[in-house]
């Protein structure tokens, strides 16, 4: 038993700083507590049942069609002799650089009856009006849950492949060993040991779903947050988006919950990667299908709105706007560093609380920070707001008694703000990861350093910190790159004269001038592949 | 000579001082349009815009921030947004003279809390194929234009507006059977923004819509959009009675502005001959003022008659107007 792993200290801050993170989140529950009835009742009558059905049925098929994308591309890189493995082994992760609003843009731009497909085409074919064809219409719910899953899957496909090359290679012998072919072992021993890493990523998947708006509303997919808009700026009744805002966190709560209750009692863990992989070798046509399965996503989710996006930017930019990119820019990077860095350190806080501390109610902090996920980004802007002004008010009459210069709004209008709401938002991405990577590590690793004497500090320097590794860069990687495609908070918290890429990108998006921002859009994006490139040459070195 | 020196001194500080002045904006309005007008107001007035741009939650963070708020001056793009921030008590009365005197009485708060600084017409683009036609609002539920119409989201503030509007010209009744006519006659479901509209036209997809006047100077002056704007007409409907809808981008003061002296230097400078005319030019919108000229391009396209609906009329409507497309569930 390693020493201190009842500390009281460990435990007090655990709780304190859960509850600070959800403090938004519970403004938002009680603020949702007095909305009026009367609003209700007339959005049921009218548009709510058709918004509560695209809801679950956007969350329903993005999660589906970004499990398919993510399980099956992990399994062919790590358990098939797929052509060029090692390249689509990094490649696979790219489309998470790319912002779902900024896909939706282009394939619109790209499929819609206006764009350069269908104009060829009625060119080629000599087509007069939409009544001489079919072609698919991508503004539907089907297109935006295609849009999302293609930027969405990487999640799963990273957790997912974390999970299989962690996995220990004796289980596979032994099931081997029992007769199994490598395809069933594949099936019934990599594949269900997988499932918390699996369950995690396909959560985050659902929860950032069912959180968007920028997507389906350009995709005019009336969902949830759509009523929340509306109710919020429409009807001008904070409450009732509260309210509504609460209901959809509880939906996805309960999914999560749900999930996590079926796989209670399963236990699954092992690190033994040194060993290596049987690989099931695909025929020509299994090869040619593993490929165009694999390739397709990467170029559907990251090659051809890229090239896309180098076209416009060659076209229509110019080199002073390079200048004034490159100083946002810095700005974007900034916050996200920190806030990438801050919620990766609370996420291994939480995670190894849960995992090495003895009190009865451990895993309760994490789970509790990991709740702003679910919040839509504009909801918990707005909480965040209602939260942090009263406490600068508070602040600042407290210093004014004891006669102290006012210092003003230091947190409500200060980065901050910022920080803290990317912190909230994005604290379940980093928990995800951190707790799928503890999970590999094996009990008797937390014991062991103690019968030799080593203190806890000594244990988690010496042992888990290491092994988490990857699981960190991982989680700090995953954080950066949502802070730095983050929107709603950025636009409603930044202090005077502060723009971000991803600000400056909405504002032209949202004029329908994208063209103007595809530099700032290649930025971002450019910026979301640096650590992902890193992140790969270094375990490539190692 | 002594004296010259030190007044010349006096004057040197004095304008350092100036430098460092600083007013604070909350703008609806986006930046490659504002920017030009406040660099020049900086020049002029040595003071110092700083600016913070957002589609929505300003009457939020306002709240919130309460009298610690460092916003000066709050610009808006509709009359709903400027009549909700006075609603909520986020603004101050402002008293003066050249505000009051370059822009005519409807555009302005009888309270002295808001001011218009440009006005906008809600057009009907038509596709030039139909020729020239009279058109009123009430005529795109005309069966004849089944399948032809094509609109943007009947959320959007304009769209809002414009069924505020109704509201006020028809009573609910009326206008809820309008908007069902309307989405009956609509192309595929509302989408895209006002330009994208037209580009259907353009491609064919539907004979007309509805979209702000600047949108269409604007297309003509890309490259790429240009030929959209060529497959169209402008239309200023109702012509023929009440008149064409306008809606007002506009401007409040912050109940608790730090910097009062300096927003309303610059609220003055708005409305100043300089500035119009660069919302003439640049924007295409039709100024306030009305010494300043429209840009030639706005004025080819004629003289209109302007609904002289009451804008407060239209905020007040705001509410009903949304329940009636809810109820139509025009976006679905």
């Amino acid at each position: 038993m390693i020493a201190l792993n009842n500390s009281k200290t460990w435990t007090f801050f655990s709780f304190l700083i859960a509850l600070v993170l959800i403090v938004p989140v519970l403004v938002m529950l009680v603020g949702g507590v007095n909305a009026s009835t009367e609003l209700f009742s007339h959005l049921w009558q009218t548009v709510l049942p058709t918004y509560l059905k695209n809801t679950l049925f956007l969350g329903c098929l993005v999660v589906v069609l970004s499990l398919f994308f993510g399980v099956s591309s992990a399994a062919i890189i790590t358990y098939t002799n797929i052509v060029f493995k090692k390249q689509l082994r990094w490649l696979l992760m790219l489309p998470l650089a790319m912002p779902a609003y900024l896909i939706a843009y282009i394939y619109t731009d790209l499929f819609d009856y206006a764009g350069p497909v269908q104009r060829s085409l009625r060119a080629w074919f000599n087509w007069q009006s939409p009544n001489d064809y079919w072609f698919f219409d991508i503004r539907t719910l089907p297109g935006a849950a295609v849009m999302l899953a293609l930027v969405l899957f990487p999640y799963i496909y990273m957790l997912t492949r974390g999970a299989f090359e962690q996995q220990d290679q004796n289980l596979i012998r032994a099931s081997r060993t029992l007769g199994f072919s490598l395809r069933q072992s594949f099936f019934r021993v990599a594949l269900p040991l997988a499932r918390p890493a699996i369950a995690v990523a396909a959560s985050l998947v659902l929860m950032e779903t069912l959180a968007d708006f920028a997507t389906v509303q350009y995709f005019s997919v009336n969902t949830l947050t759509t009523a929340i808009y509306d109710t919020w700026l429409g009807y001008g009744d904070l409450a009732a988006a509260n309210a509504l805002a609460s209901v959809l966190m509880l939906l996805i709560l309960f999914v999560v919950l749900a999930e996590q209750k079926s796989r209670a009692g399963l236990r699954h863990q092992s690190t033994r990667p040194s060993f290596t992989r049987e690989l099931i070798q695909l025929s020509i046509t299994q090869q040619l299908f593993a490929s165009i399965l694999c390739w397709s996503l990467v170029i559907l989710g990251f090659l051809l709105p890229f090239v896309l996006l180098i076209s416009m930017a060659l076209e229509y930019s110019t080199a002073a706007q390079l200048t004034v990119l490159l100083e946002t820019g810095v700005n974007s990077i900034k916050i996200a560093v920190i806030a990438a860095t801050i919620t990766v350190i609370l996420a291994l806080f939480f995670g190894l609380y849960q995992r090495l501390h003895q009190h009865k109610y451990r895993a309760i902090p994490q789970q509790l920070s990991g709740l702003g996920y679910a919040v839509p980004g504009t909801v918990l802007a707005m909480a965040l707001l209602s939260t942090f002004g009263p406490i600068d008010h508070w602040l600042n009459s407290l210093l004014e008694q004891f006669g102290l210069p006012e210092p003003g709004l230091i947190l409500s209008g200060t980065l901050f703000a910022i920080i803290f709401a990317f912190v909230v938002r994005f604290s379940a991405v980093a928990n995800g990861t951190i707790v799928s990577g503890i999970k590999q590590i094996p009990h008797s690793l937390d014991y062991a350093p103690a019968t030799l004497g080593a203190g806890l500090k000594r244990t988690l320097f010496k042992v888990h910190l290491p092994l988490l590794t990857p699981a960190i860069m991982v989680a700090w990687l995953l954080v950066f790159v949502e802070a730095m495609k983050e929107l709603p908070a950025v636009l409603l918290l930044r202090p005077f004269n502060f723009e971000t890429l991803s600000s400056q990108i909405y504002q032209l998006i949202s004029d329908e001038m994208l063209e103007q921002g595809a530099l700032g859009a290649i930025l971002i994006v450019v910026f979301g592949l640096l650590p992902i490139v890193l992140l790969n040459t270094k375990k490539e070195t190692s | 000579m002594l004296k010259k020196i030190i007044i010349g001194a006096l004057l040197s500080v004095n304008l350092m001082a100036v430098a460092s002045e600083e007013v604070n904006v909350y703008s609806y309005r986006q930046p490659f349009l504002v920017k030009p007008l406040f660099d020049q107001f900086t020049e002029q007035s040595g003071i110092k815009v700083n600016v913070v741009f957002a589609k929505k939650g300003m009457a939020e963070r306002l709240a919130g921030e309460g009298k610690y708020s460092t916003a000066d001056v709050l610009l808006t793009t509709d009359i709903s947004r400027l009549i909700e921030l006075r609603d909520r008590d986020l603004v101050q009365v402002v008293n003066s003279d050249i505000l009051a005197n370059a822009i005519p009485e409807q555009f302005q708060a009888k309270d002295n809390t808001w001011f218009a600084l440009t006005t906008r017409a809600r057009n009907i683009y038509s596709a030039k194929r139909l020729g020239n036609i009279d058109f009123n609002y009430e005529d795109l539920a005309d069966e004849k234009y089944k399948g032809r119409l094509c609109m943007r989201s009947g959320k959007h503030p304009y769209t809002v507006a414009l069924v505020s509007s109704m509201i006020s010209e028809h009573g609910k009744e009326y206008t809820l059977q309008w908007l069902q006519k309307l989405k009956a006659n609509l192309a595929r479901k509302p989408q895209g923004g006002d330009r994208s509209q037209v580009q259907a036209i353009h491609q064919n997809l539907c004979d007309v819509s509805l979209g702000n006047s600047y949108y269409f100077g604007k297309m003509l002056q890309d490259e790429k959009q240009k030929a959209w704007a060529d497959a169209v007409n402008i239309n200023f409907p109702n012509q023929k009675n009440r008149g064409t809808h306008v809606n007002i981008s506009g401007v409040a003061m912050a109940k608790y502005a730090p910097n009062t002296k300096n927003a309303q230097a610059l609220m003055e400078y708005l409305v100043s001959k300089p500035a119009q005319e660069l919302y003439a030019q640049t924007n295409m919108e039709y100024p306030v003022r009305k010494d300043v000229e429209i840009s030639p391009l706005v004025a080819s396209w004629g003289e209109f008659k302007a609904d002289t609906l009451a804008l407060e009329d239209i905020a007040k409507n705001r509410k009903a107007a949304i329940m009636l497309l809810d109820q139509a569930k025009f976006d679905l």
